[in-house]
């Protein structure tokens, strides 16, 4: 058992768990969400030349993914430290 | 310099460097192959793993396909990149844990059971073969036009290029010689596109660019333009598009999940040397595939603008055939651009109505952006290696997969465990041998376009191992029972909708007759839904996981304690 106490590990399963949906859920918000389901409604917003929603779909979404994941990859190494389980 | 020397003369040149490469790294390291991403940093991971992603799909079909659906074009762009979300959240950094090496080791390890093992690898072997039978087709689009013959022909030369390269061995694993790849596929893709948003808008980057104003005085922005030319010839809005909503979603999400299946995308991070690193190499990939991705659609739209300019005249009443531009004359001898004079008034013109005489293949029109734009030789002759390169390396990695799975997981450790080495590189020789003639046959008869025949290596991949790989991690009581009656319920029905589809009932490939209105392309997401109801039904009736597995499945949830990927 790497972690101090079987409470330790359920807890930081939770936690990452946690953040995981959180991120996946701004993941389908950004491309599913204004990509697709709400295209039409953003279509009407114009953005420096594109309309909103085309936009999201073409490139919004994209730069949107790669913040995510440097996220993610930023608050688990701060919860493997929390959790004395990350690597040496 | 004409284009044909030129392009030899580049195409050659970045053909050295890779095998150069790959002899310099090869000597100076004599790990294993697999360990050879072992000591590479992440960011330098993630540029290897761009380019094995990367395929003729992204490079050459992707940007066409969507000046040619335009709105419903993103598809591509989400799906192929969303799936990294996926794949760095969900799956990365516990595969790494786990530690082994391909997909089936993990399927067949977790729910402890040979047939697993077996259905995973006949599903990998499916996937790898519908996508090798796309890149085919792309590699053969290049050598034809660069060769100046028929497309058939191309495919052929293309073909043999590619088993030549991929029997050097080996070479796929030097992870060096895919940075390099990559740095010449987004070099190429990337140059042209600035050029022709200079030129189109005055802008300098492609991503802001295809969003300005025209520079032609008109003021008009340029995508509003592109939807008013769109109107005006019968084509739909570019930035509307027509595909149903529930298609759209479902192709999308098909696109996205398969990435994250895909085995040769995954075992990239089975090789680094820490889980934090597999999470960050997962980062950095997307970074250099979205430089690619956020350019394409700029290539998409200003270049449809510029085919229908130069195709039609600024007048948009059609131009002289004896005027025409000189791409138009020598991409009608590969047969992907045809005229038909229907009127007889000796002009070309073209359009989404009765009065369209061309039929212009979406495939071509990324390497033709250079030549459409006027552009200098050397850009025409820099893309056509980039296509090369992409096509390469893909499909390079593709064949390995194939002919390792066919000959090790599957003959080797379950039908003929008794054949020696000799026979087993004989028969990885035999499988890579077949994978690349049935690829060259899809190539010449092509079931759709480069990136749709690769959208379905992706819905099965979604409906296979998806579902397979996260109740693996998730879902620790999972059993075996469940997981490989959901594989098989996933891909046997994902599988069977695309070939009644494409090759059965083809002239029943309508909206209408769809289930639920999901287009073949979209089906590996129902495929994906069967997958997990069938796995979760089936463990309701069954025993579940036994303890050991359950505690293993707790030690692949912590990064502590992962020691280097080992062999089985």
């Amino acid at each position: 058992m790497a972690f101090e106490s079987q409470d330790h590990a359920k807890a930081y399963w939770k936690e990452n768990l946690s953040l995981m949906l959180k991120l996946l859920t701004v993941w389908f918000v950004v491309s599913f969400g204004f990509g697709i389901i709400l295209v039409d409604v953003l279509n009407h917003i114009t953005f420096f030349g594109f309309k909103l929603g085309f936009w999201y779909a073409q490139q919004g979404a994209i730069y949107t993914f790669i913040v995510l994941i440097f996220i993610y990859i930023k608050q688990m190494n701060k919860l493997d430290k929390k959790y004395k389980v990350e690597e040496e | 310099m004409d284009i044909k020397t030129l392009t030899f003369i580049v195409v050659g040149a970045t053909f050295a460097l890779y095998i150069g490469i790959a002899i310099w790294a090869r000597a100076g390291s004599t790990n294993d192959f697999y360990v050879a991403g072992g000591g590479v940093p992440p960011v330098a991971n993630g540029m290897a793993t761009a380019a094995d992603w990367m395929s003729a799909a992204s490079f050459i079909s992707m940007a066409g396909l969507i000046s040619i659906l335009g709105y419903d074009g993103s598809v591509y762009l989400m799906g192929w990149t969303g799936g990294y979300v996926l794949l760095a959240l969900c799956l990365a950094p516990y595969l790494r844990k786990f530690g082994k090496f391909t997909v089936p080791d993990f399927i067949g390890d977790r729910y402890y059971s040979q047939t697993a093992r077996t259905v995973a690898v006949i599903c990998a072997i499916l996937v790898s073969f519908t996508y090798i039978a796309g890149q085919m087709r792309g590699v053969g689009v290049v050598f034809s036009r660069f060769l100046e013959v028929d497309i058939t022909t191309g495919v052929l030369i293309g073909m043999a290029m590619v088993y030549f390269y991929t029997l050097l061995g080996g070479m796929k694993g030097i992870t060096y010689t895919q940075v390099a790849q990559y740095c010449i596929l987004a070099f190429a893709y990337t140059v042209p596109a600035v050029f022709i948003t200079m030129q189109m808008t005055g802008h300098f980057l492609p991503q802001t660019g295809f969003g300005a104003t025209l520079a032609d005085g008109s003021g008009l922005y340029l995508l509003e333009r592109l939807d008013g030319l769109s109107t005006q010839l019968g084509f739909a809005e570019y930035t509307e598009g027509t595909k149903s909503g529930i298609d759209v979603f479902a192709i999308t999400m098909a696109l996205m999940v398969g990435t994250a299946g895909l085995p040769h995308v995954i075992i990239r991070f089975f090789t680094v040397p820490k889980v934090s690193d597999a999470r960050r190499s997962g980062g950095w990939a997307l970074v250099f595939i979205a430089v690619v991705y956020t350019t394409a659609p700029a290539i998409a739209s200003i270049t449809k603008v510029n085919i229908l300019n130069t195709l039609n005249g600024p007048d948009q009443q059609g131009v002289l055939y004896e005027n025409a531009p000189s791409w138009v004359n020598t991409w009608e001898k590969t047969g992907l651009i045809q005229w038909e004079d229907n009127n007889e008034d000796g002009r070309m013109f073209f359009s989404n109505d009765e009065r369209n005489e061309m039929s212009v293949d979406a495939d071509i029109i990324v390497l033709a952006s250079p030549e459409i734009a006027n552009l200098p030789n050397w850009v025409v002759a820099l893309i056509a290696a980039g296509g090369v390169a992409a096509a390469l390396s893909t499909s390079a990695g593709l064949l390995l997969v194939i002919s390792s799975s066919v000959s090790h997981d599957l003959l080797k450790r379950t039908l003929m465990p008794n054949i020696t080495d000799r026979q087993e590189l004989l028969y990885a020789r035999i499988a890579a041998g077949v994978a690349v003639l049935i690829g060259a046959y899809f190539g010449i008869n092509p079931p759709g376009f480069v990136a749709q025949v690769v959208a379905f290596a992706f819905g099965l991949a979604a409906a296979s191992f998806f579902p397979a790989i996260i109740m693996g991690i998730f879902h620790k009581r999972m059993n075996s029972a469940g997981a490989i009656a959901g594989m098989v319920v996933g891909i046997v029905f994902t599988l069977s909708y695309i070939i009644y589809f494409r090759f059965v009932n083809p002239a029943a490939d309508t909206p209408e007759n769809w289930l639920f209105g999901i287009s073949p392309e979209g089906i590996g997401t129902v495929g994906m839904v069967l997958n997990f109801v069938v796995a979760l039904v089936v463990l309701k009736f069954t025993k579940d996981a036994p303890e050991e597995i359950q505690e293993m499945v707790e030690s692949i949830r912590y990064p502590k304690g992962s020691g280097a990927a080992t062999s089985h």
